[in-house]
């Protein structure tokens, strides 16, 4: 899809340059975005550094498994389908606590063996499962503690306090999730038991 | 906001304030008290920071590249333009609109267009932070359910999609209405 969106912007770009004259404004903004592309990055490195090094000593202080316990217990209304003891809890518990601190190298391992458990508990085997479609609402909806690569890119440009979006994207993620959690139940009556 | 609204938006404010330095100590203390040794651990979690951002700039420079031509051309006014009754009537600010469609399709490219809205409106505008929130508050739908869905070999996965785009749609509101009562318009 990215493909398509891609080159649709490239060509419809450059074509409506030249239809409206613009030709070399355009041209100009292909390089300068090449190098403003490289800039950014290095903005961005200094405090996605920063942020995996602290999420690392999160890691080794045992900080993932603390926060799956305390999580735990909610799971039996989220996932009823599945036994409380069963693995595929532990790793969707795990999952969800690595995406929430930004561990994204350690959440997508976790996420897939979160899968593979619920798919042993699936009858059916080519179609998905309510467990696993909370799972996954869960998953993209999710909060995320520090919105770290944002708050780089607000650093990057300039902002006078790059960190206040804070706040709000605690907000926004808590509606998505209530409102996901919601839509997943409501859908699972609808398509009946499963 | 009128009456205690005032009061709120200091109250979230010294919130977004705190709330780095006290994950920082949180973390720490919890290293320290389970004899990690924060620091070189620090050091090597730092180093994955390092590929983490080199591995994106491919990515960066096709994408702003492209955000680049689409705007200097004029087409992107066009875009906003096309959107801004849609989005008058949300009370998005139509500059973040496409952001709010190209968010679930793919991650790169929506940093790369945040990036862009934020340096052309300014980091501290209402569309600069809108954007910044819904890019922290939103989730790679498709790639996500794709990878998810693929590994385990499930064609059909029912309301999967909706829920989750559902989810999407209420965090795009939600951001505009959080960055109102953060930030007042």
């Amino acid at each position: 899809m990215l493909n398509y969106i891609w080159f649709g912007m490239l060509v419809a770009g450059f074509v409506l340059a030249a239809l409206n004259g613009r030709i070399e404004v355009a041209s100009k903004a292909a390089v300068d975005s090449a190098a403003a592309a490289v800039s950014l990055s290095i903005g961005l490195l200094g405090i996605i550094c920063l942020w995996t090094g602290l999420m690392a000593v999160a890691e080794k202080s045992g900080l993932v498994r603390f926060i799956a316990r305390a999580v735990k217990p909610f799971m039996r209304l989220l996932f009823p389908q599945v036994p409380g003891n069963h693995p595929a809890i532990g790793a969707i518990v795990m999952n969800l606590v690595a995406n929430f601190l930004g561990l994204g190298n350690a959440a997508t391992p976790l996420g897939l063996k979160a899968m593979s458990e619920l798919q042993k508990l699936n009858s059916g085997k080519n179609t998905s499962t309510n467990a696993m479609s909370m799972f996954l609402v869960l998953n993209t909806s999710a909060l995320q503690l520090v919105p770290a690569t944002v708050i780089a890119v607000r650093a990057a440009s300039g902002s006078a306090n790059p960190a206040e979006i804070i706040g709000p994207v605690w907000i926004a993620s808590a509606c998505a999730m209530t409102v996901g959690i919601t839509a997943a139940k409501l859908f699972a009556a609808f398509y009946g038991r499963k | 906001m009128t009456g205690n609204g005032d009061f709120e938006m200091e109250f979230m404010r010294t919130l977004s304030i705190y709330a780095i330095p006290a994950i920082f100590l949180v973390i720490l203390l919890a290293g320290i008290s389970r004899g990690v040794r924060v620091y070189d651990v620090f050091i090597e979690g730092a180093k994955e920071g390092i590929s983490t951002v080199v591995r994106i700039v491919p990515a960066l420079v096709g994408l702003l590249v492209a955000i680049g031509v689409f705007r200097a051309s004029g087409a992107l006014d066009l875009l906003v333009n096309l959107f801004s009754p849609a989005a008058s009537i949300l009370g998005i600010p139509p500059e973040v609109l496409p952001l709010a469609f190209l968010r679930p399709v793919s991650g790169s490219a929506s940093l790369a267009l945040v990036s862009d809205i934020i340096s052309a409106s300014g980091p501290d505008s209402f569309a600069g932070r809108v954007a910044s929130t819904m890019m922290g508050s939103t989730e790679t739908i498709l790639y996500t359910l794709t990878l998810y869905y693929g590994s385990v070999g499930v064609k059909n996965i029912r309301y999967t999609l909706a829920a989750a785009l559902i989810a999407d749609t209420a965090s795009v509101v939600a951001s505009v209405w959080a960055c109102t009562l953060f930030f007042g318009r």
